[in-house]
């Protein structure tokens, strides 16, 4: 799972950080960095984080499958 | 007319954020045609933003910040393969390969790319990076995990600053050589410059402004080791990071006829690019980085922006755009916003400060380094920065949509005295600065008639 966070959006209600602190951080009062790809044993948390997110603004999902063709 | 719009063939050049969120938009539409999307890097779409932050601190690989897909767009990729050119009127997209590719219609979403350093040999040193591609960012961050005496980071705009940031936070010696009076004044003015430049001294950082770097030096064996300063003084340095901002990917399109210049392809607020003649063309659409664009809010001037969500707001009109008739066609009028994070400090803009001529601390101080800054222009609110106060952004974003009245009216608790002072806003003129503006205003002032077409050959 990759996920990807409109920072533009986001407002800082850490919700994730509570939700999955492995992928999610708080970088000062309330600049996000996270991991944007989620280590398998995380999948389940960052789900919730999705979901929990007040404002909406963490994509899960997976990279095109760019094989060509 | 709708339904033949949905099916054909179209191609969209450039894989990275615009171009995916395109052409997940033309599926998620009911475009059923052919679509191919073409990218000079060899991946899949990924995330930028984190190669500045992220990636450098360490613990996110840089090749892992892949964007996820809202759906598979069903997308032929052509991935590692540069477009070269656009015929207008036989309808092809060249490929560097020798391929040509037919559309009904293009998108072309070829972004930027960074500025480098102007003298190739010295740019060519073992140890000088420039920073925009994953491969950039895996290069620096392995060079950074090795522990460098110090690094030099060129250029105090966003990306140089969250470089510096970056290496402060792995305790590394940074310098920060900028031409301007102070860091992100180009894009923030005075008022913000100067926390900025604090941060910068506080967390450690050996910050130089008012200098230009005259020479990158070389120990003999093409290694980099240190840098000549405008000043007379040298940084011995096992790094450098040129930040000087970036350059739109045009070079393509010089033979196409379209209006593409240093500042990106002019387009109108639809997405349709303009040819050299100002007329619009009909299926030939821009977005993202290397769009130019004309947003009513700010005179009508033709923005060219490098932010974020402008690429995703831009790629989805283009696409809803690309595939219905005249009438039902939207306009892209998002307000610009970014962010920045730096130094622990999360900074957020909406509008377009530099289109102001004076500031009010609206909320919080400079002291606090927690404060939103209004911005106006001609008595209007033009844009708002907010550091360590995301939560207030919106509402301002909502005065700049209305046009409010600048100094804006009460509407924080924590409403300060400097709200009712307004100051110049001190923005000065990009020449001066190391990096290249991140928000480009690129009106032409009409007593400048000239235009002149070169052709290359």
């Amino acid at each position: 799972m990759q996920i990807v966070v409109d920072l533009t959006r986001c407002q800082g209600y850490a919700q994730c950080v509570f939700l999955s602190p492995d992928v999610f951080q708080l970088h000062g009062q309330e600049g996000l960095l996270y991991a944007p790809s989620v280590p398998e044993d995380q999948v389940q948390r960052v789900r919730q984080a999705v979901a929990a997110c007040p404002v909406q603004a963490i994509l899960a999902g997976e990279e095109v499958a760019a094989g060509g063709g | 007319m709708a339904g033949e719009l949905r099916d054909g063939r179209i191609v969209v050049v450039g894989a990275s954020l615009a171009g995916l969120r395109a052409a997940e938009t033309l599926r998620e539409e009911g475009f059923t045609g052919s679509l191919t999307v073409v990218g000079d890097e060899p991946y899949p779409p990924y995330d930028r933003p984190p190669l500045s932050k992220q990636v450098l601190i360490g613990g996110v690989p840089a090749d892992t910040t892949g964007l996820p897909t809202r759906r598979d767009p069903d997308a032929d990729w052509r991935l590692g393969v540069a477009a070269t050119g656009l015929d207008l009127l036989e309808r092809r997209v060249l490929l560097a390969d020798g391929e040509s590719l037919p559309y009904d219609r293009v998108l072309i979403a070829t972004g930027t790319r960074a500025r480098p350093w102007p003298d190739a040999g010295e740019a060519a040193l073992d140890g000088v990076f420039t920073l925009r591609t994953r491969d950039d960012a895996s290069g620096l961050a392995e060079r950074l995990d090795a522990g460098p005496g110090r690094v030099l980071v060129i250029g105090a705009g966003f990306t140089g600053s969250e470089i510096a940031s970056a290496c402060r936070e792995r305790g590394l010696d940074v310098t920060v050589a900028e031409r301007g009076p102070a860091p992100l004044v180009g894009a923030l003015g005075g008022t913000l410059s100067q926390l900025a430049a604090v941060m910068h001294r506080g967390h450690g950082v050996d910050l130089r402004c008012g200098v230009t770097v005259t020479a990158l030096l070389g120990d003999g064996n093409e290694r980099f080791v240190g840098a000549d300063l405008s000043d007379g003084t040298r940084v011995e340095a096992d790094v450098c990071v040129v930040a000087l901002g970036a350059v739109r990917n045009v070079e393509w399109l010089a033979d196409s006829g379209l209006a593409a210049g240093a500042r990106g392809i002019a387009c109108d607020a639809g997405c349709r690019a303009f040819n050299m003649y100002g007329i619009v063309t009909d299926d030939v659409f821009v977005a993202g980085d290397v769009s130019r664009f004309p947003h009513p809010l700010f005179g009508y001037q033709m923005l060219s922006l490098e932010h974020w969500g402008n690429a995703v707001a831009q790629a989805e009109v283009a696409a809803h755009n690309m595939i219905n008739p005249g009438p039902l066609q939207r306009p892209h009028l998002a307000v610009p916003t970014f962010w920045s994070t730096q130094f622990g400090l999360n900074i957020k803009s909406v509008g377009v400060p530099t289109y102001s001529d004076h500031v009010v601390i609206a909320q919080g101080s400079l002291e606090a380094r927690r404060l939103a800054v209004v911005y106006g222009y001609r008595g209007r609110v033009t844009a708002a920065v907010t550091v360590d106060m995301a939560k207030s952004l919106d509402y301002y974003r909502h005065l700049i949509e209305t046009a409010a009245p600048f100094p804006p009216p009460p509407g924080a608790a924590d409403r300060a005295i400097a709200a009712d002072v307004p100051i110049p806003s001190d923005v000065p003129d990009p020449k001066g600065l190391s990096h290249e503006p991140v928000v480009a205003l690129t009106g032409h002032l009409p007593d400048r008639r000239l235009m002149v077409v070169q052709p290359t050959r």
